[in-house]
């Protein structure tokens, strides 16, 4: 059955929300049609989750307005939204493991006589809803005693009998295996039969592909594209998922080609089992190595194991021609890496400190514990390089948590490069940052390839990439899938090689 | 080989706050509150601050507030250590009972003193190890892990001690506990001896500053190359360490192994110390001296009860009401009102 | 150091176990549940209890609960199992007992409570054997307006822990023993918790507060640790405990006697360890005669002064586990 056209059931239009200073969506419109299975689709930080979280009530919009049927409405919290008809289902199941199937089915609205629960009505209720669903199983059992994929399912039809107009199935599938991801496609699909709309999240698009009708992306808070996919090629949605959306002020040309010195490092066979399967790559004086590939994909987990922050079971290190053991990032630090992580609260700043103090912390650490450096150099150094990277800070005693997010990645720009770095890797350098700062962020790579530093840059930003890569690798399926040289360095071939067109064409 | 240099400029230093005027230091809420409390006792008690010379030492209520409140200033110093890493020691108590259990058994058995005194101290720092081996390898929440040792541990102190009071009269450890240097009680010279080179230790290695990298963030201390297991471990070890020299004293001081009650609660006495000295218990930013004040703000309220002849009934409340208003004075919303009534009466 | 104890306690029993004199236990099984060793006094009744056993000829099954009742109920229902002829309890708390003792009950098998009451129905025990808190207080107070007769005498108390009985009982025994004599006054009271540190703290306190101790006349402390901290804090402060400051406490526990003997402590109560002594007899007239004895036996309240050989109480009482 195909979505039907009119009045969408639920009719988002304009919304904003800002967190302090960074916008998190900027005005975005979405639309759901009963009987539609609609994608919703964006790398981390695009805005999906802040979408779901307000159509579902759990964030109030600074702007905007969400139509259900057609009329206005706010939610005040899940609870409410529930109440209007929309149902959440999350990656990891909330029901009660401990408690029967029935009982989870019906939990807070049991149907009761004189105060006492009437359990065998449950049961009975309990197993006709599921029928529905082609379950047939002991719903007097723990919900615990069944697979996540079963636990889903319940989860659903709990959803859609307390709510029953929109659903919202937020990752459902990431822990499921290949025959439990189809029996609940089953379920889905039945579910759009009977009329429902459901928004679909997922960062697999060939489920995307398989199960929805309509896709709506979402990059840096803003809509990309609503569109049937009937049409559309994976290429296209990856296109539109990392494609040119910041006008940056720099020339693309040239980078590739720009000379480049001696091997600096060389990763042989690194890897590690269920995480990365085993690559090779030499990165030079120079140069900078562009990684790019979808969420998920491996790119940070291979920074990861170059870093010693996982430990390869596989593989060696090499620094200027000598191995080196890299077991923990104490030892990388040791050997002359530096690692900018993601995400920068959790993996980076340390808020409470001063900006002179996180500057020189990886130096310190790398000098050890009782050769101090005294409070004139710690000045000397934070000064040298929050100058040399511009970073505006009323004064260098202030906690850092105090600046703002393109400050505070310079910071930990600056950490490292105050250790005089053999190899530096940057993840995802530029996100959460001002547009500015953004283009900042990718002059300052430009200017220490220049000075010839080795780089590792991870990026969604295809453009980006493009704009400072000697070489581009390719990650899919936490696999390297590609390496692209020359003229490859473009983002339509890094489109064509995410999306797995083959190698053949890509070089052409 | 080119190396990367970014390009050099000269380094402007930005407007340093390197030396707090002393005056500002010293209107800090602790130093207040301390100040507030002795005036207090002084009020309840005109003789507070009489201090006379006898018997070669110093004698008097105030010099009983240092030497009572040793124990828990030295703990505290470990502590502080401890907290400002994000964890807490709940052990320190029972580590206590155990050096103290080890010095006096062995100076009972014939061994000699100075040895006894190393072997509780080692017995100190092995406890802190094990702390610190459940927190990093095993990576068991500090309360939790140091929650065996404070169970485990006073256990552990009386089967040494056979469950009886060992008592001895070796002059070693009783001046350990009473003796006195230069006229003051020797617990008071440790206490400050410690208290000094852990400060220095920790501000003119690195050592505070990557404890303090460790506590504000564990992860970004992982990824900026930082040991922390090794730290946290040395941490534990030496909150041990003061635990075993807190144990001596009090052990010295009644002249016996009280496996029972030696140290009992005074880990949540230190916790308070530090917590009244302005460390966090999010970790971060912390002060050795600050906590060592908190530890004699406690000592001070508990002389303060007991020379006041209050009814006993009335210690705890009058404790707890006390560190209320310290507790609330030294809130960030206190601290933020405090600043706006500067500023505006730097304006008026 | 294992042998020299148990000469020791050869020692020390026999001085202990002198009075009684016996009819036949010998042969009788009787299981004992004691609480566990969280204190002196309590491993001290423990090896009392041993000895008074292996003295009749009792073969005593003894069961260390670990200060948990769930331990002492299950070594009983182990006792009754076992068919013993009679079951010995110190009950860690005083509720929950009526199930397990109606079993003992059904299995007509006497129970004697030591040292501690229980919430529970009189018909579900023999007897109980223990001491009067607040006689022990009586005793000492009678003993200081002996002592002091006529004189004025102000007295510092050092209490036992904040709200618990015997720092209750003691306090209200001493109240009553000085009760009408006008020249004893109590002018301070702070709780030592039942501990050295703490009394030897508060001590130091009062002697500060006190002009130095010049106007105190005697510290009465609910047990003889608190008294033993006190003494060093007399010390410390210049002045002579015993006879500048009397020092009069409860417990009779060895140290204090060792502080008796050198002149610094002038009284101490007996809280007796040999609760088993009495029990046991009773349980002989029972058993072998048919006497149900009272449902109380309270034990001796006895008095010790330097007049009564400290430095043989003390080698007598040091190897008892106090």
């Amino acid at each position: 059955m195909q979505a039907t056209e009119g009045v969408p059931v639920l009719d988002a239009r304009g919304i904003v929300k800002v967190f302090g200073q960074h916008t998190a969506l900027g005005g975005v419109d979405f639309d759901l049609r009963a009987g539609e299975v609609h994608a919703l689709l964006g790398e981390n930080g695009a805005g999906k989750s802040t979408l779901i979280k307000i159509l579902t009530g759990a964030y109030q919009p600074d702007g905007g307005t969400v139509l259900l049927d057609g009329a206005p409405v706010s939610f005040r919290d899940p609870l409410q939204a529930q109440g209007y008809g929309i149902g959440t289902v999350y990656q990891e199941v909330n029901l009660l493991p401990n408690r029967s199937v029935a009982e989870n089915l019906f939990l807070g609205r049991q149907p009761t006589r004189f105060g006492l629960v009437r359990r065998r009505e449950i049961e009975s209720r309990a197993r006709t809803l599921l029928a529905d669903y082609g379950l047939e199983i002991d719903v007097r059992a723990e919900l615990s005693e069944y697979s996540v994929a079963v636990q889903q399912i319940v989860a659903i039809a709990r959803a859609v009998e307390l709510s029953g107009k929109v659903l919202v199935l937020d990752e459902p599938t990431a822990s499921l295996d290949r025959n439990e991801v189809q029996r609940l496609f089953d379920v889905v699909r039945n579910l759009k039969a009977r009329g429902l709309g459901i928004i679909f999240i997922t960062h697999f698009l060939d489920q995307v592909f398989e199960l929805s009708d309509r896709v709506t992306i979402l990059r840096n808070g803003r809509k990309i594209a609503t569109q049937p996919l009937a049409g559309l090629s994976t290429a296209d949605v990856v296109r539109m998922m990392l494609g040119k959306d910041v006008s940056l002020d720099h020339h693309v040309t040239g980078i590739a080609d720009a000379a480049r010195g001696a091997t600096r490092v060389t990763f042989r066979d690194l890897g590690r089992t269920g995480s990365v399967a085993p690559i090779t790559l030499s990165v030079h004086e120079g140069e900078v190595v562009g990684v790019a590939g979808l969420l998920g994909s491996g790119r940070t987990e291979v920074a990861r194991l170059m870093f010693g922050v996982d430990a390869a079971d596989s593989g060696e290190i090499l620094v200027d021609g000598a191995p080196v053991t890299i077991r923990n990032p104490a030892q990388a630090v040791a050997a002359g890496f530096g690692f900018c992580p993601e995400d920068r609260k959790i993996d980076g700043i340390f808020g409470d400190l001063s900006v002179r103090e996180n500057i020189i912390i990886a130096l310190q650490a790398k000098l050890g514990w009782f050769r101090a450096l005294n409070r004139e150099d710690q000045v000397e150094l934070a000064g040298r390089y929050a100058e040399a990277l511009d970073i505006r800070a009323a004064n260098h005693d202030m906690p850092v948590k105090l600046l703002s997010g393109g400050n505070q990645q310079k910071v930990i720009l600056a950490r490292w490069l105050a250790l005089d770095p053999n190899f530096l890797i940057l993840d995802e350098p530029t996100r959460g940052i001002d547009v500015g700062a953004h283009a900042e962020i990718v002059r300052t790579i430009n200017r220490l390839r220049e000075e010839g530093l080795a780089l590792f840059v991870i990026s969604s930003e295809l453009d980006e990439v493009v704009a400072y890569s000697n070489r581009v690798v390719v990650m899919r399926d936490r696999e390297m899938v590609a390496e692209l040289t020359g003229a490859a360095v473009a983002p339509d071939s890094i489109v064509q090689a995410i999306a797995g067109v083959p190698a053949v064409e890509v070089a052409q | 080989m080119t190396r990367p240099t970014v390009e050099l400029r000269p380094a402007h230093e930005p407007p340093g706050h390197r030396h707090r005027p002393w005056a500002e230091a010293l209107l800090r809420p602790q130093f207040l509150a301390l100040a507030a409390v002795l005036l207090v006792n002084w009020l309840l008690f005109p003789g507070f601050f009489t201090i006379t010379w006898q018997d070669g030492r110093l004698f008097g209520s105030l010099i009983d507030v240092l030497n009572r409140g040793a124990p828990v200033a030295i703990l505290a110093i470990g502590m502080t250590a401890v907290i400002a890493t994000k964890g807490v020691d709940l052990s320190v108590g029972a580590v206590m009972a155990i050096a103290g259990a080890v010095a006096a058994s062995m100076v009972v058995a014939g061994w000699p003193a100075g040895l006894a005194v190393l072997a509780a101290l080692a017995v100190g720092l092995v406890c802190g190890l094990w702390n610190g081996v459940l927190v990093t390898v095993l990576q068991i929440q500090p309360i939790i892990a140091t929650l065996v040792l404070m169970v485990a541990g006073r256990g552990l102190a009386q089967l040494v001690t056979e469950g009886s009071i060992v008592t001895f009269s070796d002059p070693l450890l009783i001046f350990i506990g009473t003796g006195s240097v230069l006229g003051l009680p020797t617990p008071v010279v440790i206490a400050l001896s410690l208290m000094l080179c852990a400060t220095l230790l920790v501000r003119r290695t690195a050592l505070g500053l990557l404890i303090e990298a460790v506590g504000v963030n564990r992860s970004a201390a992982r990824f900026a190359g930082i040991r922390a297991s090794a730290l946290l471990l040395l941490v534990y070890a030496f909150a041990g360490l003061c635990a075993a020299i807190a144990g001596l004293i009090v052990t010295g001081d009644i002249r016996g192994a009280d496996a029972n009650n030696a140290g009992l609660w005074l880990e949540l006495d230190a916790i308070l110390a530090v917590v009244i000295g302005g460390t966090s218990l999010l970790g971060g930013r912390f002060s050795i001296p600050m906590s060592v004040v908190g530890a004699m703000i406690i000592q001070a309220m508990n002389t303060g009860i007991l020379i006041s002849g209050f009814s006993p009934e009335f210690n705890l409340v009058v404790k707890s009401g006390v560190i209320i208003v310290i507790l609330v004075l030294q809130s960030p919303m206190a601290a933020s009102i405090l600043q706006k009534r500067r500023i505006k009466g730097g304006r008026a | 150091m294992a042998l020299y104890k148990q000469l020791a306690l050869g020692a020390g029993l026999a001085a202990l176990l002198s009075t009684a004199a016996h009819a036949d236990l010998s042969g009788k099984v009787i299981g004992f549940s004691q609480i566990g060793s969280e204190s002196g006094w309590r491993a001290a009744e423990t090896s009392v209890t041993k000895a008074e056993a292996e003295k009749r000829g009792v073969d005593l099954k003894f069961a260390d609960a670990q200060q948990k009742q769930e331990n002492q109920i299950k070594a009983i229902r182990g006792f009754i199992a076992q068919g013993v002829d009679a079951i010995l309890v110190a009950p860690v708390v005083s509720t929950g007992w009526d199930e397990v003792l109606t079993e003992a009950k059904e299995a007509s098998i006497p129970v004697v409570l030591l040292d501690r009451g229980i919430d529970a129905s009189q018909d579900l025990y023999l007897t109980s054997v223990a001491s009067d808190q607040v006689k022990e207080g009586r005793v000492a107070g009678e003993w200081l307006v002996k002592t002091v007769g006529d004189k004025p005498c102000n007295v510092v108390e050092l209490q036992g822990t904040v709200g618990s009985s015997p720092a209750i009982n003691r306090k209200q025994g001493f109240e009553e023993g000085i009760a009408g004599h006008a020249n004893i006054t109590l002018t301070r009271s702070q709780t030592g918790d039942f501990t050295r540190a703490k009394g030897k703290e508060v001590m130091e306190g009062f002697l500060k507060a006190e002009g130095g101790g010049k106007s105190i006349c005697a510290v009465y402390a609910h047990n003889d640790d608190m008294a033993v901290g006190a003494i060093q804090a007399i010390k410390d402060a210049g002045l002579k405990p015993g006879s500048d400051i009397l020092v009069v406490s409860i417990d009779a526990v060895p140290d204090i006697f060792a502080a008796m003997a050198a002149g610094e402590a002038n009284a101490t109560v007996e809280l007796t360890p040999n609760m088993a002594g009495p029990a046991f007899d009773a349980l002989d007239a029972f058993l072998n005669g048919g006497t149900v004895p009272e449902k109380f036996i309270i034990t001796e309240s006895k008095l010790y002064t330097p007049a009564d050989n400290p430095q043989g109480e003390y080698e007598a009482r040091k190897g008892l586990g106090y």
